[in-house]
């Protein structure tokens, strides 16, 4: 697994220290807020409605026991019990004191974690595939290039004041499971027909008050090339990208007004001049880094474990679990297993810090102390025998952590909402629960089969709406909140934006209505086997648009 | 009728201006505020409060009689002023029954 190098641990203790005293003259008067407020945004630190929020970044969402132990203790000792996993792949404690914050940051330094470059227009921390390291599809693992990327951009001058923050993701499957037709920068890892290692190269997607779908720039880029390219872009980005208004400054609104085109041109000129210099990926570095996250040593098991089929005979629960929460590994006799942090009723993405600390327990006992962040807002033991799985959900199942409902409707991404978010127009997760409860019933939600179901309280689109096969976005109307229903929406290899289907609906209508929306795919669509967003592209709305709001 | 709200600096914990300036921890307790005069006044206490760095972000709210109730206009100051309205145990509504238990 990733580990500090010795800069990284010295640049992380002094943030630290420059923060904790930061915070003394912030405390004694000294800075005004005017003058604070960007260093704590620097520092991960927000204020919210009811109080301070900590974002601390998981870098590509990988963690180990200890860390995720550090967080339980954290939310234990320093705020109210729990945490919030989010869809950038990080943790959001939502009431620590200011006074508290550098004590909080020192401790998660103890176990190589921070608060740095969760916010701020700045390369953020470069998010990935939940399964990297572990999938059966993948092509290389993508944590690699995404360390590489961290190492390049952390520090670099040029880019530490950028027009607008800007947001790199990269899968490494064909599958794509980190939404990176959505960022900035997406890369898909690839092998070209000589059997190299390179990228697909998509540029200027995103979500927020104009969501638009990555612009396909490199069909391969070879990966010696990927900082060499990588720079190119930041560098037309930075010389052009619009300074004069915030909701223009993303790359995405250049490659809109440039045209995919001549911006294309404008990163190949540019690449021509940077390339085989000294941000050629040297080999070696890549073979180093590698180690840093090779992969533990595998046993040599049987392909099909009999401990784990017996106990799905004795247990139709756990055969629903394996059905819905493990995802094929590269080892034999290996799976990753999917830990829902979405609870009947529940709030998407809340943990416990008991829930934690079990969490870490099982990923050491089962899990070569390996867990994972999902930007779906879930949790993975990448890497579980199979013969373990019994025990590892039945530990689950006595701490409320296995809901067998991975990528079923019940598991949606919802945004914290006007219940803790100061720029929400109303709230997310009330909506969420009850959806989640309309459809508890486990027969009804697995006929219902995959559907992506996203809940953003603003335009800002925390929530992914923009991408949910079914989005619901909460705006206010006169003071009251509303909530509009898009579809088609889809954040894989075939992303696309939602279309919004009409008028919005108030709070006591907005589950009735995801109800007939889903009623309406099930009575239309050709067999089972045809999922919700397959239906909708063949359908188009107007099936829905009739249910909804009349012929 | 309105009143003046903030977050306090140390916590960032929300609370109101009081009768004489001093900032209250309860919607309840907050200065009602229904003259011109009484909210030119108050927004110097608030400016002073921001001054001496003690709260930050003062701004003036609506306030609303609901069932002889007071409590803010808006649905945001509502939260504001009670929690989480999924977590019944957090914030402000979770702290007024342990006060009054
Ligand atoms: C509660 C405090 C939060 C604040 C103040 C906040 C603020 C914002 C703002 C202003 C934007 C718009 C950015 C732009 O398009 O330029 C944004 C976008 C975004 N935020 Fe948040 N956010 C918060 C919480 C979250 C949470 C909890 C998540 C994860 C669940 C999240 C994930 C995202 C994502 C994925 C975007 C995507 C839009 C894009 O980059 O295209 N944020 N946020
Ligand atoms: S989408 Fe809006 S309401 Fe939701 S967390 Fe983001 S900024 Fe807040």
């Amino acid at each position: 697994m990733y580990r500090y190098d010795e800069f990284d641990r010295d640049f992380v203790n002094q943030r630290v220290s420059q923060f904790e005293d930061q915070v003394r003259r912030r405390m004694s008067g000294e800075l005004t807020e005017d003058e604070f407020k960007p260093l704590r945004l620097m520092n991960g630190l927000y204020l919210q409605l009811h109080a301070y929020m900590l974002r601390v970044a998981i870098p590509y969402g990988t963690l180990n026991g200890s860390q995720m132990r550090k967080l339980a203790h954290i939310a234990r000792t320093y705020d109210r019990g729990y945490g919030h996993f989010t869809t950038r792949q990080n943790v959001q404690f939502n009431w620590p004191k200011l006074s508290d914050t550098p004590q909080i940051l020192h401790e998660l330094a103890d176990v190589e974690m921070h608060a740095i470059q969760t916010s701020g227009n700045c390369i953020r921390n470069v998010t990935s595939d939940q399964f990297a390291g572990a999938a059966a599809d993948e092509f290389a693992d993508p944590r690699v290039y995404a360390e590489i990327l961290r190492q390049w951009s952390s520090l670099h001058p040029e880019f530490l004041f950028l027009p607008r923050k800007f947001k790199i993701a990269i899968t490494g499957a064909e599958h794509d499971r980190a939404a990176v037709q959505v960022h900035d920068i997406g890369l898909q890892l690839t092998r070209n027909e000589n059997g190299e290692i390179g990228f697909v190269v998509f540029v200027g997607g995103g979500l927020g008050r104009t969501p638009m779908v990555g612009r396909k720039v490199r069909d391969f880029l070879p990966e010696n090339d990927l900082l060499a390219y990588s720079e190119a872009i930041l560098r037309v980005y930075n010389r052009y990208g619009r300074r004069d208004n915030k909701y223009k400054a993303r790359i995405k609104i250049l490659v809109h007004e440039t045209g995919l085109e001549e911006l294309k041109q404008d990163i190949e000129t540019e690449f021509e001049a940077t390339k085989n210099g000294i941000l050629d990926l040297p080999n070696e570095e890549v073979v180093r880094i590698n180690e840093y996250f090779a992969p533990p040593s595998f046993e040599a098991m049987p392909k099909i474990s009999t401990e784990l089929e017996a106990a799905k005979r004795e247990d139709r629960d756990l055969a629903l679990f394996s059905s819905r929460n493990l995802h094929a590994h590269k080892a034999e006799g290996y799976t990753s297993v999917t830990i829902s942090l979405k609870p009947i009723g529940g709030a998407p993405g809340d943990a416990t810090a008991d829930q934690m600390d079990v969490i870490a327990d099982v990923a050491e006992r089962f899990g070569h102390n390996e867990l994972r962040v999902t930007h779906e807002q879930n949790l993975v033991l990448p890497h579980v025998k199979l013969q373990d799985v019994p025990t590892v959900y039945k530990i689950l199942k006595a701490n409320e952590l296995a809901d067998s409902n991975a990528g079923l409707i019940t598991d949606m991404i919802a945004c914290p909402g006007l219940d803790y978010c100061a720029l929400a127009n109303a709230r997310s997760i009330p909506i969420a629960q009850e959806i989640s409860k309309r459809f508890e019933e486990v027969k009804r939600q697995n006929e219902i089969g995959d559907l992506k179901l996203k809940i953003s309280g603003c335009i800002n689109a925390c929530g992914h709406h923009h991408v949910g096969h079914i989005g619901i976005l909460g705006v206010d109307r006169k003071g009251e909140e509303l909530y509009q229903i898009t579809l088609g929406g889809s954040a894989d290899q075939n992303t696309s934006i939602g279309k919004i289907i009409g008028r919005g609906f108030p709070e006591a209508e907005i589950t009735d209505a995801v109800e007939t929306v889903v009623d309406t795919y099930l009575a239309n669509r050709l067999d089972e086997d045809e999922s919700f967003i397959e239906a909708y592209r063949r359908l188009g709305d107007q099936p829905f648009k009739d249910a909804l709001y009349g012929a | 009728m309105k009143t003046i709200t903030a977050n306090r600096l140390v916590d960032g914990d929300v609370v109101w201006l009081g009768h004489n300036g001093e900032w209250v921890e309860f919607v309840e307790a907050a200065w009602i505020l229904n003259t011109d005069e009484d909210m030119t006044s108050a927004l110097d206490f608030a400016k002073a409060g921001e001054d001496k760095q003690y709260v930050l972000g003062t701004y003036a709210i609506d306030l609303e009689l609901k069932d002889g109730h007071l409590q803010p206009k808006s649905l945001k100051e509502r939260i504001r002023a009670q929690g989480p309205t999924t977590r019944l145990d957090l914030g402000k509504q979770a702290e007024r029954h342990l006060r009054s238990a």
